[in-house]
């Protein structure tokens, strides 16, 4: 069974795709707290890349390191922080532990190229993500919401989306 | 020439075979299904952003919504998510009691998706009833050490709410003799059947390479002959202890699923034998008498993944250091395992879809979310 630690990952894409990685700086979660103890940074070991080469390593872990299932694309709204994160996670059919890709976008202009024309398994997890949180997948043959229906105005898992309210539910106020 | 004409129709939302509110929209050449898209989000109900506002150990029993056929699955993959989040260890005996009901959650999700694959098929009620039969005694089973059938609400962090009671054990044992004649005769229902032969062979034919670049996971990829079980690919648990086999399929077709299911079945049963001969020796108690239920994790994620007996259930978990989580993402089976759905039915009759879909085995709760 294949296993890859982050750093091994992170030196392979290094080597295959050199302009592909970005360093990014550990990042805040919450705003600081007026009194009481500091929250961590959150600072994950996986190899960020830049979303302009993330089709071209995908297809690295798929093609070259044989990471052929995708298993998951989870986004993450870091809204203090003003940015997405996109974590996609491969695994390999053989076994073994799975390998993780992130990727960060501004929150105000979300647009990431889309994996599904070259690997289909992309397709209901980038509806989902653009559904819930408005991130613009470039290149999707089919991007329309998947959940919500196709009025629906705004992006419910956006932390800034409002929580209560009959704003979305009474029609035009 | 006869001249022909393509026809959308929709099959669903409200259609007995779509297994809860489930859309088709399909494209038709007289019978022959040219194109389909899936269309879903009826049962939708914001599952992640409900369980953001919530602390982790509510979402305990809000898990068992998503696939309500197994709770118990869904309980025990949160709870890992948040063990690893939190760095809860999981004494062995807790392991072990996981891990039975598991297995049993597993025989009763086939046995009732074959039933209802007949169902489906056009067979009223009688043979659903011969699949929901032992799953009436595993409900029992649930009862007692949970003190619920469907919504069990039984794992906590570190271990499992309860010990199990006294009068557990032999009841299983009694189910474990049963149950070796009951997964034989769903069998023959499949297999000794002409006319279900000939809805299921060769319908329905997802290949090896199509079924890995779709990522379908559980019976359907299982089916298409690819031998990937996250029990053994990432073994969780105590699953490395245990000896079973990974069944597999050889075209990848309706009838090929059924048979993994079927075999499947067998194996968990070989599982919840090797967990009663070693549950007695087991170290710890039912939890982990340290683990704070109330957690509040360090800053930092987590992704746990299980075998679920639809494919893999994954959850991904990240803490902001409070008391709730920050982002709470499932990765539900049922929804990735419907991506190849208008594949699999190109080509085939329109009668083709429900079978299709039926062996795809889906839960809506979990695939709205």
């Amino acid at each position: 069974m294949p296993e890859m630690s982050p750093a091994e990952l992170r030196a392979r894409l290094a080597a295959a795709l050199p302009d592909a990685l970005v360093d990014v700086a550990p990042l805040a979660m919450t705003p600081p707290p007026a009194h009481g103890p500091q929250p961590g940074m959150f600072h994950p070991p996986d190899p960020f890349v830049h979303p302009d080469h993330l089709v071209a390593a995908a297809l690295f872990v798929r093609d070259t390191l044989g990471y052929a299932l995708l298993s998951d694309i989870a986004v993450v709204d870091y809204l203090y922080a003003g940015c997405f994160e996109l974590v996609y996670r491969f695994y390999h059919p053989s076994g073994g532990p799975g390998i993780v890709l992130r990727v960060r976008v501004p929150r105000d202009a979300p647009q990431v190229p889309s994996l599904t024309p070259h690997w289909p398994a992309a397709n209901f997890h980038e509806r989902e993500a653009f559904d819930l949180f408005g991130v613009e997948f470039v290149g999707h043959p089919y991007l329309r919401r998947i959940y919500m229906w196709d009025e629906f105005e705004g992006f419910p898992m956006r932390k800034d989306f409002p929580r209560q309210g009959d704003k979305y539910l009474g029609g035009d106020e | 020439m006869l001249q022909t004409q393509e026809l959308q129709v929709n099959i669903g939302p409200q259609h007995p075979s779509t297994h809860g509110v489930f859309r088709m929209l399909v494209t038709v050449d007289g019978e022959t299904v040219v194109d389909l898209k899936p269309v879903f989000g009826y049962l939708h109900r914001n599952h992640e952003q409900i369980a953001e506002a919530n602390t982790y150990l509510q979402n305990m029993p809000y898990t068992d919504r998503l696939d309500y056929f197994n709770s118990m699955a869904n309980n025990h993959a949160y709870a890992m998510a948040v063990e690893r989040l939190a760095g809860i260890e999981v004494p062995e005996r807790a392991e072990y009691i996981r891990v039975l009901m598991v297995e049993l959650t597993r025989i009763l999700n086939h046995a009732s998706a074959v039933g209802f694959m007949i169902n489906d098929m056009g067979a009223w009620q009688t043979p659903l009833a011969f699949g929901m039969r032992e799953r009436e005694k595993i409900l029992d089973l649930f009862e007692m050490a949970s003190g619920a059938r469907l919504m069990c609400n039984y794992f906590r962090f570190g271990g499992v709410a309860r010990d199990l009671p006294p009068e557990f054990i032999p009841n299983l044992r009694e189910l474990l003799v049963a149950l070796p004649a009951y997964i034989d005769e769903l069998e023959r229902l499949l297999r000794d059947n002409e006319i279900l032969l000939q809805r299921a062979v060769g319908i329905g034919i997802l290949p090896r390479e199509v079924a890995l670049s779709y990522g379908v996971t559980g019976p359907v990829l299982r089916g298409s002959g690819i031998p990937y079980d996250v029990r053994k690919a990432e073994p969780y648990s105590v699953y490395d202890r245990f000896d079973f086999d990974i069944p597999i399929g050889k075209v990848g077709d309706v009838y090929d699923r059924f048979l993994v299911r079927i075999e499947e079945m067998r194996q968990s049963k070989r599982i919840i034998e090797q967990v009663l001969e070693q549950l007695p020796d087991a170290k710890g108690g039912h939890i982990n008498p340290k683990a704070r239920q109330n957690v509040r994790p360090p800053v930092g994620d987590a992704y746990a993944r299980i075998e679920s007996p639809k494919g893999e259930l994954g959850f991904y978990l990240v803490s902001d250091g409070s008391g709730k989580p920050y982002r709470y993402k499932v990765r539900a089976p049922s929804f990735i395992n419907l991506t190849p759905l208008a594949d699999m039915c190109r080509g085939y009759k329109v009668a083709d879809i429900v079978v299709i879909l039926g062996s795809i085995d889906i839960v809506m709760g979990e695939v709205d979310r």
